[in-house]
């Protein structure tokens, strides 16, 4: 673990890989409750966690330094949350024709593959779900579209997201769901919170008749 | 309650903000001018944090309901209650149905107006903020909205540290540190980051504040992995011209951040207009443990 200086408030924690991401966000989460790390954010991304709000860097630096890495975060230990998908999108037989298979290979791909919530960005309820192999990874589009509906299941690099509300977007569309991914009333607002597990359950093309989270499950 | 009479270029509702809410994505928000916001605030008796209005570069104009104390601060302006000049920076004691028109300011951008019991529109995750990148909090002003305004504040607050406050902001010097990506960098790059007067650019919004000039090479070729950004945070995009990041800043990114101005120095970029000069001058060093 390197640690480095963001300004006179927050450290950035640079890890090996999204797995020690993973393990070091549920440490410093336990940490903080029991009171001994003072930080305002905790906040993963691909590689790094990001502590902001701390009261003085170098020793935030010096606490975190001396501990010692956490234990691996085990294999399927998040909530798992199904999301129904039907996959009608607008970029699916490219992902196809990309990943050497048909629709059908891409759906079976996707509905076999447990993913996971590796960090949020972009917008608020927006996850960055991983679990694909690097080499089903799928280039962003040359020219993002101007604009994504809500509820848009899509493909960029190696991860899955799903557009929590209507934005442009450069991700390869796959497919929608019509499930609520954010809510300021809800506790916590988001549905994809870090260390979640995800699995797209294929449904039918019924347009007229979404059907609810709860049939899905 | 107040009613918005003229939203001018663009009117929002600011407070703190809602830090906290990184992790899911949701960005920090709240006014760019928080000494502005506060002394407007402690002018017309109200706690700190109350929300009160942001107004960005071409004034507005409101009239009251209630009987209120106002108190105008920030980016200096002509504030006129039913149409006579009322004095900027201090308690205003208005009567209901005062109309109070806020000029477009002389030097500055944003002007802020605190109301006593401060303005209780719903908060959304804890904050009244408007939040420009995510739409979180009230949409941007428009003729016809009206505010509730709170029923708990103070004796409206005449202070003396009203005076001898910036009223310039063309040339502007910005404290930075160094970090977390500045070895994505050539030591070229580093010397002109603090070697040369940026210049704001008309792009700039509440998300970042955009600056154009000789740009900053990488040392490193490539995409960062994305990662957590701070308010401050000074990011250099594909095109090499560096953006400073203000409250509506996305919480992650994947362009190197190069350096970080200090909080205390974002107000000076939150009153500067396009074209300014933007100098930057280091304070902090590489981190601990590199």
């Amino acid at each position: 673990m390197r640690i480095l200086r963001v300004g006179v408030h927050a450290v950035l924690l640079e890890l090996a890989d999204g797995d020690e991401v993973d393990a070091w966000r549920a440490e410093l989460l336990r940490r903080r409750a029991v009171g001994e790390l003072r930080a305002i954010e905790i906040v993963p991304g691909a590689r790094t966690i990001l502590l902001d709000g701390v009261t003085d860097v170098a020793t935030t630096a010096t606490l975190v330094g001396g501990w010692g890495p956490p234990p691996a975060a085990g294999p399927a230990t998040g909530d798992l949350i199904r999301i129904p998908v039907e996959y009608d999108g607008e970029d699916l037989a490219d992902v196809a024709a990309a990943w050497g298979t048909d629709e059908a290979g891409v759906i079976e791909r996707l509905s076999a593959t447990e993913l996971r919530v590796a960090f949020c960005g972009f917008s608020p309820g927006w996850g960055y779900l991983t679990g694909l192999p690097p080499e089903l990874a799928m280039p962003r589009l040359d020219t993002p579209r101007q604009r994504v509906p809500a509820g848009s299941v899509a493909l960029g690099g190696e991860y899955v997201g799903i557009y929590p509300t209507a934005s442009p977007g450069g991700w390869r569309l796959i497919g929608r769901t019509d499930v609520t991914l954010f809510d300021v009333t809800a506790d916590p607002p988001a549905l994809l919170t870090p260390g979640k597990r995800v699995r797209l359950v294929a449904v039918a093309a019924t347009r007229d008749e979404p059907v609810p989270l709860e049939a899905a499950r | 309650m107040i009613e918005i009479t003229q939203p001018g270029l663009l009117t929002t509702v600011q407070d703190l903000g809602r830090p906290g809410w990184a992790h899911l994505g949701v960005p920090r928000s709240g006014a760019l001018d928080v000494p502005a916001l506060e002394l407007a605030n402690q002018l017309a008796g109200n706690v700190t944090g109350a929300a009160g209005l942001e107004v960005t570069m071409r004034g507005c104009a409101f009239r009251t309901h209630v009987s209120t104390v106002v108190a105008v601060t920030g980016a200096p302006t002509e504030v006129l209650v039913d149409g006579g000049t009322a004095p900027f920076c201090a308690p205003l004691v208005l009567a209901p149905g005062s109309t109070v028109e806020i000029k477009p300011p002389r030097t500055g951008v944003r002007t802020y107006v605190a109301f006593a019991g401060g303005v209780v529109v719903p908060e959304v995750l804890g904050s009244r903020a408007t939040d420009t990148l995510s739409g979180l909090g009230p949409s941007p002003l428009k003729a016809g909205d009206r505010l509730p305004l709170g029923m708990t504040w103070h004796d409206p607050t005449i202070l003396d540290t009203v005076r001898g406050r910036r009223t310039r902001w063309d040339e502007i010097t910005l404290a930075i540190s160094l970090g977390p990506r500045d070895d994505w960098f050539t030591d070229e790059a580093i010397g002109t980051l603090l070697g040369t007067a940026y210049s704001l650019s008309m792009k700039s919004n509440r998300v970042g504040a955009r600056l154009t000039g000789p740009s900053l090479t990488r040392a490193v070729a490539g995409e960062l992995p994305s990662e957590g950004i701070v308010l401050g945070a000074v990011q250099v995009p594909a095109d090499g011209q560096p953006l400073v990041f203000l409250a509506d800043h996305p919480t992650t990114g994947g362009y190197p951040v190069i350096a970080v101005v200090d909080a205390a120095d974002l107000p000076l970029l939150a009153q500067a207009r396009p074209g300014a000069a933007v100098r930057f001058r280091q304070t902090g060093g590489h981190g601990p443990q590199r």
